[in-house]
């Protein structure tokens, strides 16, 4: 995974509470078995009508926000199933960073698998936000975004943090813990499947 | 001070804990399925890795083959490589697979416990929300994206952070115990914590309510856990739990050893806290039906279609959002439940899709027919399910009514396999969610009980079941 960047755009409003992870990458897409080039299909049925055709007055559809890496959104974003198909359809069209004043427990957990930094704020901050017009800087570093009035810190676990910056392989790490797994498995009493 | 069920499970399968800091857990049982990890595996290969615990994983394919005769090749090319995926996966890794043709196979949340697989006091991953299925058993289940997939191949643990013990206590009896059933508590429940009433935390289920009910009702219930935010759902193992799971086909040799010890152990501390409390009490709760675009979103049957303004209570983003969802679903306030017309009725899904629900549901339906305006179509949770039911006759009962008995399998409740509501379809279905386009893009989904939804069937409209004879 890329190491974590400074950022800089403008942000991109989506105006909805609890946005399910149906609607960030419909059924029809996760047939695919590798993990790139959902970004076409990302919101694809609030994106395009039944001929295919942009859908006037969704936002991604508006040209001004093509560039923007930066979603803000409503409570509860990224509920029901645990697809990470959502996550990869959101970094692939190009956001690294989302907004929210909460985020559902899966989807939270996938961003950081895919270098994608979820951030929790106020409900306030975030209607704020969503009016902001000029861009944002995101410092995951110093924890900070930068608007051109106003300086907004947020929260991130330190684990989480490091693993976004370094671009760390979870995996690896988690071997080196081998002889503990190991040891687990010797005392454990739940016996094997087969 | 005493711990909960779930700080015992959390405890016993802690590798490696940190303060403030995901724990590294063990995984006592990981079920894979077609959809979510072709590209775990294909990680694994990217990076020279094996499968750590083969014999500690189970693969079955559910979420998009079709429910037609399966002696026919699948015409979705798509599909059909990501089941080939699966069956060259399995193969190269060494992991047991219950293919489309084994008669094991079927929604792996409903083959899990059928095969004695989910045990109590054990660790469950897939790659699906709904594994909090198996917390009917006392188990910690949880659903896990690909990453996590891959990680917990190659490593049969998994970083956690660790969620917060939630009590839910469902107290009293209900009156007519086949008219309000599991689902009913479940939707209500969820109504009235919310769809993110339960984030970051491991729901606790217990009370009356909750121990009256079957294993295959507790399942319901863990099921829609996540609906209701909270990635896990439990119950505390019983004596029904124990009997359940005896004598399965990979229940294991020493199981009454385990037995003594889970009697003893798995169960909360009297002095145990809760980080949350919410109590609902049942004796007089009615039928649940959805009527927006999440299952939070529910009401009574004999209650109208909610305004916005009641339903949202002030807040300005849950009215546009019930704004919205009342827009999608074509529904005008103030119409009553029962006089909402349907098009579909799909019987089936990991929330309510085992014999019982199908029993249940044939009651309703005997010496019936299904309403001339309305398809109805019945797909059992596994193939196990299938063959238990036409041992009992249920298949006869539900085709004679012009039920249509699939194959085994996800279906409607995803529309991934060609099971799908067409655009303006109105559909009662006994899945677990109605998102937009959940079922079938432009498809409109009402989440209700099985025997709610054979009554509507029956009529081509919501009904109040308590009216019917159910004994």
């Amino acid at each position: 995974m890329d190491p974590f960047k400074k950022i800089k755009t403008i942000v991109t409003p989506l105006d909805q509470v609890n946005v399910d992870t149906d609607q960030i990458i419909p059924k029809q897409f996760l047939k695919l078995v590798q993990k790139s080039g959902f970004g076409k299909y990302l919101f694809f049925n609030w994106r395009y009508d039944e001929n295919e055709n942009q859908k006037q007055g969704f936002v991604l559809n508006d040209q001004k926000y093509q560039h923007s890496q930066i979603l803000v959104t409503g409570e509860n974003f990224g509920c029901g199933s645990s697809r990470e198909h959502a996550v990869w359809a959101l970094k692939d069209y190009g956001f690294s960073v989302i907004i929210a004043p909460s985020f559902a427990d899966i989807f939270y957990s996938n961003c950081f698998k895919n270098g994608i930094l979820p951030i929790k704020l106020d409900s306030k901050i975030v209607e704020e936000l969503k009016q902001e017009l000029g861009e944002i800087e995101v410092d995951l570093e110093h924890q900070i975004l930068k608007t051109n009035t106003k300086k907004i810190p947020f929260n991130i676990d330190n684990h989480k943090k490091k693993i976004l910056l370094e671009g760390l392989d979870d995996i690896s790490q988690t071997l080196q813990f081998e002889e503990r797994i190991s040891q687990f498995e010797k005392q454990s009493m739940i016996p094997s499947v087969l | 001070m005493g711990k909960t069920l779930f700080e015992k499970i959390w405890d016993s399968h802690l590798v490696v804990e940190k303060e403030n800091a995901p724990s590294l857990i063990y995984v006592d049982r990981h079920l894979v399925h077609e959809v979510t990890s072709p590209q775990a595996f294909d990680g694994l290969r990217m990076n020279n890795r094996s499968v750590r615990r083969p014999d500690l994983t189970i693969a079955t394919m559910d979420h998009n083959v079709p429910t037609t005769d399966r002696s026919l090749p699948i015409l979705d090319q798509t599909s059909a490589i990501q089941i080939q995926t699966l069956e060259k996966n399995c193969k190269d890794f060494g992991i047991k697979l219950f293919d489309i043709t084994s008669p094991n196979q079927g929604i792996v949340h409903v083959i899990g416990p059928q095969l004695g697989i989910t045990l109590p006091g054990s660790t469950i991953v897939c790659g699906d929300s709904h594994t909090s299925t198996h917390g009917a058993f006392g188990a910690l289940a949880f659903g896990i994206g690909t990453s996590d997939v891959e990680h917990v191949l190659a490593s049969q643990t998994i970083w956690l952070e660790k969620p917060e013990p939630f009590e839910i206590r469902v107290e009293g009896k209900r009156k007519n115990p086949h008219a309000v059933t599991a689902k009913d508590i479940i939707l209500s429940i969820i109504k009235n914590i919310g769809t993110a009433g339960g984030t970051g935390t491991v729901i606790e289920y217990s009370g009356e309510g909750i121990t009256d009910l079957s294993m295959e009702q507790r399942m319901t219930i863990c099921n829609m856990s996540i609906e209701g935010g909270a990635r896990a759902g439990l119950v505390a193992p019983d004596e029904k739990t124990f009997d359940y799971l005896r004598n399965r086909q990979y229940t294991p040799n020493n199981y009454d050893v385990l037995v003594e010890y889970w009697r003893e152990n798995l169960k909360t501390d009297q002095d145990a806290k809760f980080s949350k409390t919410f109590t609902l009490h049942i004796e007089n709760i009615a039928p649940q039906v959805s009527w927006g675009t999440n299952p939070g979103m529910t009401c009574d049957v004999t209650d109208s279609i909610p305004f916005s303004e009641d339903y949202s209570n002030g807040d300005e983003n849950q009215k546009k959002a019930a704004d919205k969802a009342l827009e999608y679903m074509n529904l005008k306030s103030g119409t009553p439940m029962t006089e909402i017309k349907i098009d579909r009725v799909f019987i089936g899904s990991c929330t309510n899709a085992r014999l019982e629900d199908l029993m249940e549901a044939s009651k309703v339906i005997k010496g019936q027919k299904v309403s001339e305006k309305v398809r109805a179509m019945v797909v059992p949770g596994s193939q196990m399910v299938k063959k238990q039911a036409e041992e009992i006759g249920l298949d006869k009962i539900f085709i004679d009514a012009n039920f249509e008995w699939r194959e085994a399998g996800c279906s409607m409740c995803l529309g991934m396999n060609p099971d799908i509501l067409l655009p303006g379809e109105r559909c009662a279905s006994t899945s677990n969610r109605n998102f937009e386009g959940r079922q079938g893009t432009g498809g409109l989904t009402h989440l209700v009980s099985p025997v709610m939804a054979a009554a509507a069937a029956i009529e081509g409209h919501f009904v109040d079941v308590r009216e019917l004879d159910l004994n």
